[in-house]
């Protein structure tokens, strides 16, 4: 038994935090440390650094631009990005659709938008909850009939997370709404959100930001070019996606950094006994965190199998702990203060409370555990 | 990174388990305890598996093992519920390895072959979990140490020949070898079923041991870390034992595991479970790597919290039938109602923690 990383991931780690400290912008970087709105221009400003690096898209294949590295290194470098505080990779494009191309995209497709997502000339967003359908993810309504040579989309998504900045959107759409079983007629498509009969409606959430959006699809022409996958497996591409990559849910580098920002903010509170034995449990729960997450690494690594349902432990442990540090912070904050910080802070209180509930709320997360890994 | 353990501890720890479910499943155990309280026989069998030898070092007849070679007996131990007082022999051995003149070392031998049997004597009452309180007095007394003072609560004491003992002479906390037929014990059973004492020392002959205070704090350490291995053992049966149950437990003409608000609690169980391991390793590690007194306190803390929120759900989800003697479910939960507060509760470690 060894916790620790080998002489050569650590050396990885250290080659990963130089560049970074040689290369994050320093601008966005204050940006993110102080909680800053992060524009359009400030996320692919970071995205095109990373991408004229290489290192945008480290899972991918190499082919298609992937660094090839290891599972571990590739944990390495998402950790030491948030450890950083470098501006967040949206993850709808290079993570996620482009997981779905690589895996049931056709060579055109590939082709067509795997360089965009690489060079950041295409912003991506996720048609996936509707109004109806939250948790319950299957029951969605959006539907699109065929029609020659082209779908045509009617209907409705909700929380779509940056749906104002994106070129493009990938959808779950019912495409047969005759079938018994309801996940059988989904559909996975993609849409260019300039297309006639797209609307975007801001949902300003309770700390006053424009994050996400409704998306209305009004008579929507798609070219039938645009279905990945066959027509009524949409179903089996989410629940691919839903598997993939979950080893980094656990943020933990970001709350590291959260971590060591907070003992610097409150330190006039750590003498405050109450106050600092809540610290100290939440720092303890990180460790525990992230502990956990290496070990669910080291058993994929070895086994070579993907991580089992139990990884979603680390997005139930990892946004709670999220959280408690959002909520210490802002009980640092002097009530009477109304400096940016200050207002920054509490927002950022605000704004968190999302991370529970977004990406499969902690929830649906144990509804996963209970049946996948317990057999109940 | 590799959070296996190599493959002797492997298979030490499945003979050990093979052992356990052979000769000490819960019928059996309860027999030893109902009786004398611990087994001479079950001991000798511990004894031929190396496990007497395995924190003794090399030049003594024994293993070396450290804190990660003992893990996963330790979990094993855990799992059965095994009374015999393991943990306090490998904590004594450990100050006894570290600090004993090369004739006090040659009990060691003796330990190796499961006939000489050491305890821990260090707790007092009133001092909680407090190191520096203790108030066993040494003196010289010509040439030979005399001891004063009253130990509580030494978890195999009844059955062992030698105390390790700390105390406090002129210069602070020492710590001393005692021959067992020198003190008077009150013996008595703890809540979860061992054999313990207090320990009156009246003048009582000592020899010294070479150690003061940070000795012992290492020796607690790592007893600490085996603590954390052992309450992993007992964490892992009582998830276990409660999902068979909620898979098999009928009401309303259905499984009770398909009940959500129960499934969810089962899921938090496993997570305190999941998280409860990797503090071990975590703990046991870093032990042997030298000496990480924060690392080891908030293991501590997450193996207190595991524990208490894992057996009280493991009661509670077995409903009555939890409350009862009959089912070992409520032997563990006493086992984890121990483990919590051994070598310090979550207050103790946490005020450690945050000092750090």
């Amino acid at each position: 038994m060894d916790l620790n990383f080998s002489a050569e991931e650590l050396a990885f780690r250290d080659e990963v935090r130089s560049w970074l400290r040689a290369n994050l912008p320093q601008d966005l970087r204050e940006k993110v440390e102080n909680y800053a709105h992060l524009s359009k221009d400030d996320l692919m400003r970071w995205h095109r650094i990373l991408a004229k690096k290489g290192w945008i898209v480290p899972a991918w294949p190499k082919e298609w631009g992937g660094t090839g590295w290891s599972a571990v290194q590739r944990y390495i470098f998402d950790e030491e990005l948030g450890f950083a505080g470098a501006p967040p990779i949206i993850p709808f494009g290079v993570t996620m659709c482009a997981a779905v191309l690589l895996r049931f995209g056709t060579e055109a497709q590939k082709k067509r938008f795997l360089p965009r997502i690489y060079n950041g000339d295409d912003f991506w967003c996720q048609g996936y909850s509707e109004p109806g359908s939250g948790s319950d993810l299957a029951s969605l309504k959006t539907k699109a009939v065929r029609q020659g040579d082209h779908y045509i989309v009617n209907g409705q998504k909700i929380w779509t997370t940056l749906a104002h900045y994106a070129d493009w959107i990938f959808c779950l759409v019912r495409t047969d709404p005759t079938l018994e079983k309801r996940q059988e007629g989904i559909s996975f498509l993609l849409m260019d959100m300039k297309t006639p009969g797209i609307t975007v409606r801001p949902l300003i959430l309770m700390d006053g930001a424009h994050e996400v959006n409704e998306v209305f699809f009004d008579d929507v022409k798609v070219p039938l070019e645009n279905l990945v996958h066959e027509e009524g497996q949409g179903w089996t591409v989410a629940k691919y996606l839903l598997g993939y990559e979950r080893l980094n849910t656990g943020r933990v580098g970001e709350s590291r950094r959260q971590l060591a920002r907070l003992k610097e903010y409150a330190a006039h509170m750590m003498s405050e006994p109450r106050w600092r034995d809540r610290l100290s449990r939440v720092e303890v729960e990180l460790t525990a965190l992230e502990i956990t997450n290496l070990r669910f690494l080291d058993r994929m690594r070895r086994t070579g199998q993907p991580p089992g349902a139990d990884v979603s432990m680390l997005k139930i442990k990892g946004t709670e702990i999220q959280q408690d540090l959002t909520e210490l912070m802002m009980d640092a904050t002097d009530p009477a203060a109304s400096d940016p910080l200050a207002e920054a802070v509490r927002k950022r209180y605000l704004s968190m409370r999302k991370t529970t509930i977004y990406a499969g709320s902690n929830e649906i997360q144990r509804n996963i555990i209970a049946k996948m890994a317990l057999g109940l | 990174m590799n959070f296996d353990y190599n493959e002797e501890q492997q298979l030490l720890a499945d003979s050990v388990r093979r052992y356990l479910a052979k000769s000490y499943d819960f019928e059996a155990r309860k027999k030893i305890v109902s009786g004398a309280g611990w087994s001479t026989d079950t001991w000798a069998q511990f004894s031929q598996m190396g496990l007497t030898g395995l924190p003794v070092s090399a030049e003594h007849g024994g293993f070396g093992g450290g804190a990660v070679d003992l893990m996963g007996v330790m979990e094993a131990f855990g799992e059965a519920l095994v009374v015999e007082p393991y943990a306090p022999l490998a904590l004594a051995v450990r100050l006894l390895g570290r600090g004993g003149s090369a004739e006090q070392k040659s009990l060691l031998a003796g330990v190796v072959e499961g006939k000489a049997k050491l305890a821990f004597a260090h707790n007092e009452k009133g001092a909680r979990f407090s190191l520096d309180a203790v108030k066993t007095r040494a003196r010289k007394k010509g040439a030979a140490w005399v001891l004063d003072g009253d130990k509580a609560g030494i978890v195999g004491a009844p059955t062992a020949d030698r105390l390790i003992v700390s105390a406090r002479d002129e210069q602070g906390i020492a710590i001393f070898l005692v021959d067992i037929g020198k003190v008077s014990l009150q013996a008595y059973r703890t809540m979860d079923e061992r054999l313990a004492a207090d320990v009156v020392l009246r003048e009582t002959q000592a020899e010294r041991i070479q150690g003061g205070r940070k000795e012992l704090e290492d020796a607690i350490d790592f007893g600490t870390a085996l603590v954390c291995a052992e309450a992993v053992g007992v964490l892992k049966f009582a998830c276990d034992t409660t999902l068979e149950y909620l898979k098999t437990r009928k009401q309303f003409g259905v499984p009770i595991g398909t009940f959500q608000a129960l499934q969810h609690r089962m899921v938090d169980m496993f997570i305190s479970l999941e998280q409860a391991r990797s503090m071990a390793c975590l703990a046991c590690s870093r032990v042997d790597a030298g000496s990480d007194p924060r690392a080891i306190s908030a293991a501590k803390i997450k193996i207190a919290d595991a524990a208490r929120h894992v057996s009280q759900e493991a009661v509670q989800l077995h409903g009555g039938m939890g409350m009862t003697e009959e089912l070992k479910v409520s032997h563990a939960f006493r086992r984890l109602t121990v483990l919590a507060r051994e070598f310090g509760d979550a207050d103790h470690h946490l005020a450690r923690f945050a000092a750090l």
